[in-house]
Formats: structure tokens, sequence, C-alpha cells
């Protein structure tokens, strides 16, 4: 037990001092958080107003533009012909055209601007046409019911209470019968960020394993250490000392990124006058949500506090002990999994570059449940969402997706019992591939080879 | 007393048959040669009395009594496939390799201690393995491998790599090892090393063990009564004068003289040789010819070669 710490301890320690480990742990989180803060500096710096002349031949869209804190709307009544010529010299951003049409109702603009017509003010524009349109389908149609006068007032109620968009909230049942408001757009997203670590992390920390195994072959120490350890010993201990190194860099990273996103924030908040923004929109990005502050109707301002109280709750409704937990017990195990894999492959082979062909069946099962994953995300709960996550080789990926969506307990608990199988069968495997490719050299070895070293006695 | 026995042992890889029941004893306190040509299956043995592999059959026995996993502490074993970890510190890695071989961290470094001064690379502590030579690589790997004081050293081809130097340093060090009491078992090809360091031997081929013994006892069964005669003051044949018996080999002038190899019968004794032929020549040197190590393994191994399966292990 001692020799394996002090390999633990080895294995750990010498990966750590590397120049490597110390350039990804610093350029991780800068990565992350700019991934986090440019697209929010942007936002702020882009936050001038946006003035958009309109050109309503039809007269049906007056005043339905309304100015919001981005884009300013005033109406000109002249001809498109001079309007145009006069555009280039103005300084509006955009100007709007929409032509008369003689009998049906208006179903076509232009937009002339000077570069490409930002994303935001197209789609507002694009809305509100539409719905200006439908009013007036609706109208249309009533009027062509011939109603009495009592009835047409009912219709303008009718017409005015439709107007109010519609809001759905979806509430999730628990097994008491605890509701609880659910937020699947927080879900996916921490599904399927924390599923992509996972998967990142095999990969990355279970090829060091593999090459520390072929280090060991290729500097021919292994037969040293092995006539004072056991090569099960040598092998674990090299598993254990990599996976910590592989969970210290993550702590570091989730710290760091942590660290240097409140920094920011706080200068932008500091700097900025639209800083009281910049710092919802920084936390609704934290939080996973992708920026939801478009150019929306009128009161904007109440639409913002509205969307933080919903990021709050949202983030609130995460059983943030269960997630983490069962992140850190994924991580591991599957994790444990494949590293023994990646070592009974290591140590078959006398270079890295003949690794290829053991590699295939390791990075299968990891590359499909990332393909999955897309459909696992559109139905958490599916038939295709539980057979993979139950599968030992995706779901550790496959599960960690399906999380925070909720999955039933018994769902949870076979899985994870899988996966300690699993990882228990594999280690088992790879020991006894390990302990006799570690001593084989000069030798292309093969599938069939590898299945003769399963049955040696030792 | 034997220090090490192993009795009846096989090791079989899929179809090919590495051991094939092998016994082998080591006496206490001996230097132990392990012979065989390449493939021949020394290696695996090694292995087996390492505890690297487990043989399919046979037993081992270490002091007396049957072999067990803690005994490997007792055990030091330099292996012919040897290197050190490039990116790593020699200090460091040194003391890591002793800390695997149960010393506490304390122990390990005044041990390591006195023998890096006495092998004079103390200043190498803290410089990287991949800044120095293979020979110096190998005497750290020869300081790892002694010093838990084993009671039983295990060298697969010790000299390879070293210069003559290093060589004499290294075999210094072995029989002072051997003075202290250590039992040595030593693999190797090369026979000068064999016939100057060795007590007894085994000679492994095709698996099986071919010849084991005292080294000087298997020399005497290997000698053929073949004497080596210097003379002068004759040109002719010797057989003028030789009884039938003793027959002359071959006849060469050397420098000024003729030298003969003659073989005498078996009941003769070198007396009788030089009885017959003082009379007629001027003797300046007679010398038994007793077969080298070398000549020995050749001899054996290119026996054993037409039909491996007829031979059976002799032991003297």
């Amino acid at each position: 037990m001692n020799k394996i710490l002090l390999i633990i301890r080895r294995e750990y320690l010498t990966r750590v001092r590397k120049r490597s480990f110390i350039v990804m742990t610093i350029l991780g989180p800068l990565l992350m958080a700019a991934i986090m803060i440019v697209p929010v500096y942007i936002a702020t710096m882009t936050n001038e107003i946006k003035s958009v002349s309109v050109i309503d031949e039809t007269g049906f869209f007056y005043g339905k533009f309304k100015d919001s804190e981005s884009i300013k709307f005033h109406y000109l009544v002249s001809d498109i012909g001079s309007a145009k010529s006069s555009f280039t010299k103005s300084g509006d951003y955009a100007l709007l055209y929409i032509p008369k049409t003689e009998l049906s109702l208006p179903s076509s603009a232009i937009l002339y601007s000077k570069s490409q017509v930002n994303m935001n003010v197209k789609s507002y524009i694009k809305n509100v046409m539409g719905k200006r349109v439908e009013e007036l389908k609706l109208e249309a149609k009533i009027r062509d019911l011939k109603l009495s006068e009592d009835a047409k007032l009912t219709t303008d109620d009718i017409l005015r209470s439709i107007k109010a968009s519609v809001d759905i909230s979806t509430i999730k049942i628990g097994d008491e019968g605890k509701e609880e408001k659910s937020y699947p757009e927080v879900s996916m997203v921490l599904g399927m960020f924390s599923g992509i670590l996972i998967y990142f992390f095999i990969f990355l920390f279970g090829s060091q394993v593999m090459r520390g195994v072929i280090e060991e072959k290729t500097n021919r120490i292994i037969e040293v250490i092995i006539s004072s350890v056991k090569p099960f010993q040598l092998m674990m201990g090299k598993i254990a000392g990599i996976g910590l190194v592989g969970l210290t860099q993550f702590l570091l990273w989730v710290i760091l990124t942590g660290t240097i996103v409140t920094i920011a924030t706080s200068s932008f908040s500091s700097k900025n006058k639209t800083g009281h923004t910049a710092e919802q929109l920084m936390k609704s990005r934290t939080n996973g949500m992708t920026a939801m502050q478009l150019p929306n109707a009128a009161d904007s301002t109440k639409v913002t506090s509205e969307q933080t109280n919903e990021v709050i709750a949202a983030i609130e409704s995460i059983d943030f002990p269960v997630m983490i937990g069962m992140f850190l017990f994924f991580f591991l195990f599957g994790y444990l999994l494949y590293a023994a894999l990646f070592a009974a492959v290591g140590s078959a082979v006398d270079s890295e570059a003949d690794t290829q062909q053991f590699m295939v069946p390791l990075t299968v099962p990891l590359i499909l449940s990332i393909v999955m994953a897309q459909f696992v995300i559109q139905e958490p709960n599916g038939p295709v969402a539980f057979w993979f996550s139950i599968f030992p080789f995706t779901s550790p990926v496959i599960m960690m997706i399906r999380i925070p969506f909720g999955v039933p307990y018994f769902q949870i608990i076979l899985s994870m019992t899988l996966l300690v199988a699993g990882f228990l069968g594999t280690t088992w495997m790879a020991a006894k591939i390990y302990r006799t490719g570690i001593l084989m050299y000069g030798k292309k070895v093969t599938y069939k080879e590898l299945w003769k070293w399963l049955k040696y006695r030792n | 007393m034997d220090l090490f026995i192993a009795k009846n042992v096989t090791k079989t890889f899929a179809q090919h048959k590495a051991l094939d029941r092998v016994d082998i004893n080591v006496p206490e306190g001996s230097i132990f040669g392990l012979l065989g040509p390449n493939g021949a299956g020394k290696t695996t043995f090694i292995r087996i009395v390492n505890r690297i592999l487990a043989p399919d059959e046979g037993e081992l026995y270490f002091r007396g009594n049957p072999m067990t996993p803690s005994d490997i502490f007792s055990i030091g074993y330099l292996p012919e496939e040897r290197g050190l970890y490039k990116k790593m510190k020699i200090g460091e890695q040194a003391l890591y390799l002793t800390q695997l071989k149960g010393l506490s961290r304390h122990d390990a470094l005044t041990k390591l201690k006195y023998w890096f001064e006495k092998f004079e690379i103390t200043s190498w502590w803290n410089r990287k393995v991949e800044e120095l030579s293979k020979g110096m690589q190998q005497k750290v790997q020869f300081i790892v491998t002694i010093i838990h004081e084993p009671t039983m050293l295990i060298f697969d081809e010790p000299f390879s790599g070293f210069d003559p130097i290093n060589v004499n340093l290294l075999k210094e060090e072995i029989l002072q090892l051997q003075k202290k009491g250590s039992t040595i078992i030593f693999s190797t090809h090369n026979m000068a090393s064999v016939e100057e360091l060795c007590d007894n031997i085994a000679l492994i081929n095709n698996a099986r063990k071919i010849l084991e013994g005292n080294v000087w006892e298997i020399k005497k069964t290997y000698k053929t009564n073949t004497f080596e005669v210097q003379f002068s003051k004759f040109d002719g044949d010797l057989r003028t004068f030789l009884p039938s018996s003793f027959e002359c080999l071959e006849l060469n002038p050397v420098n000024e003289h003729l030298k003969a190899r003659i073989r005498i019968p078996a009941e003769a004794t070198p007396n009788d040789l030089i009885r017959q032929v003082i009379p007629h020549v001027m003797i300046h040197s007679v010398n038994e010819i007793i077969p080298s190590m070398n000549d020995i393994f050749i001899r054996t191994v290119t026996s054993q070669h037409p039909d491996p399966s007829t031979s059976s292990s002799e032991k003297i």
C-alpha cells in the first residue's frame, strides 16, 4: 500500500511540476474567462443607439415600431428616391422601406443600410411587422363576418386580449408531488457542459496514462520498477496519480476562472455607465444563459429585471450538491474505466506511433457519446438516453447530460453500479494485458496476441 | 547450503516453451553464472526468480523455505533492459527507487549519500538523467540495485555498456559484495568474466538446463588429457619415439621452438609424457590444456542443436 502511495506521489509531482501543466492551468481559465467576458464586453462597447428611418407607404405600421435602448425609429414622409439619396449623408443606421400594396396586405419590406444589418434589428422589425399583419388580417376577417355593433366591441377586446404574449413556465412534479419550476435551457447548457468536460478530461488524462506507460517502456525502467512492485501496483499508482493531476487541474480552473470573471465583472461595473446591464448580462452568461437581451419591446428594463430574476431562480432550481457529487463520481469512474484501457494500450506498443490500431475501440464509444448528446438533450428521458446512460462506456458523458433534467433514482443507481462494475472489469483485463505487454519489446502486437495475454497465468 | 533452489520449473508462453523442467541450485555465498545462448530462457528464469513471472509448474525455495512475495526485498535485480526516467533528477530518482525497495526516506538518503560518495558522483544529484552518458546511468542503476543490501543479487549482463575502467570497478564491487556474504546470480555471454568471477554455473539451452556445477569440476570433466609441450632441438616425427597410445594432435613451429599437442591415455600421467619425451628433445614447457568456459559453452550448445529433444541435463 505504502508503495502505491510512493508511485502516486511521483506520478503526481512530476506532472504537476511540468511547464506544460502550469501553462495549461493558466491558459485554460484565461480562455474560459475570455469566452464569457469578451462577448459581454463587445456588447457594452457597441451599445450606441441605432437610428432607423422608416418610410411606410402603407400607413399600417405608423407608431408600431417602438424605440428601445439601442434602436430609435423615426418616420419620414418622403418618396423613397430622395430618402435613399439623403440616407447616405445622414448618420442613420438603416432605412426601412415598406412599399405600398394595392390589393393585399403588405408582406415585404426593404431594409437599406450602409453595412451588414444587425440580426437583432432585423428580427425585431420582422417580428413587429408580422404581428401587425396578423392583426390586420384578423380584423379583416372579423369585418367580413359583418357582426353587429355589440359584437364588434367584443372582437376589439378579443384582439386586444390576444396580443398578450404567452409565457410558458415549465413545472416539474417531483416524486413526492412537490412542484418545481424547471428551466430546460439551464439544464441543457449545464448538462452539455459537464458531459463535454468529462469527455475532454477522459481523453486528455487517459492519453497521459498511455504516454506514461510507453515512456516507462521505452526508457527501459519498467523492469527495474516491477522487480520491487507488482505491475498492478505500478499501473494503479500511475492511474491514480494522473487522476489526481486531472482533479487538481479541474479545481484550479474552476477557482481561477471564477476569480478572473469576478475581477473583470467588478472592473466593468465601476468603469462603465452601462455596467449595470453588463453585469446582468455577465451573470446570465456565467450561468450558461446566452444573451437574451434582445432589443425587446417597449419596457426593456422591466424585461431585464424579470430575466435576471428568472436566471437567479433557474440557478436556485439546480441541486448543486447532487450535481457536483454526480459530476465527481462520473468524472472519476469514467476516467478510471478508460485509464486502465489506455494503460493496456500503452503497454502493448513500443511507441506512440503504434497505438493507432488499439485506440479505435477506446475512442469510438467516447465519440459516439458526444454524437448522441444532441439526441439525448432533445429527449433526456427517451430510450436512447436511457440505454446510453446505462452502458458503462458511454454513461459518464450521457448520464452527466441527463442529470440536470432529473433522472429517476433507480436509473442513476443502475448506471453507477454498472460503471463501477465496468471499471473493475476493464482494470482486471487491462492488468493482464499490461503485465505481459510491459515486458514485450520489438514485437508488432495484434488483437489475437492480446487475447492470448489475457489467458496467461501471470 | 543452497540459498536458492528451483525445482522442475516450467514456463510456457502460448506455444513457445520458455523453460522446460529446469532445476537449479544456487549455493549460499557463491557467484553463480547463468549461461546460455540468446533466447535460451535465461531472462524468463530470472524473471521467475524475481516473481515478475509465475512458473506454470515447479517450486522455488529461498533460504530453505518456499519462496514468498516478501522475499523479493532480499533480492536485488539489475535487469538487462535497464533505464531511468529521463526527465527526472538523479537524486530524486535514486531516492524513489530506493524507497520502492522498502527503505524509509531517511535510511534511503543516508545510504545513497554513502554510495554516491563512494562512486564519486555526488555532484550529479541534481542533474537530469538525459544529461548523463549511458555508463554514468549504469552506475546509478547499480547503486539502486544493491542499496538495500540484499542477500541475493541478480545481474543480467551487468557489464554491457561499461568502459573497461568501470567494468573493473564493478567487478571489484561484486567481489566485495560476495565477501560481505551476498549470493550473486550473474547472467552473461561474456565467458572471460565467468572464468574470472563465477564459482558455479548453469547452462541453459533451448529451455532446458544442460549443464550445472562448480566451474572447476566442469572443466575437469571436459578436459581431454591433452598437453601442450614446447621444445627445441628436434626435427623429425614425434611418433618415432612416442608409444602408439600417445597421440600427437598437432605440431607447429613457434618462434624458435616447436609446439606439440599430445593426448595421453586416461591412465597415464603428465610424468609419463615427460619421461617419454625428455630423452629426445629439450623441453621448454609442459602445460595441461584445460578447456575454457568458452570452449565448453560452444561445444555443449552446438552438440545440442541437431536434436535438442534427446539431451538430458547432466549434473556433476
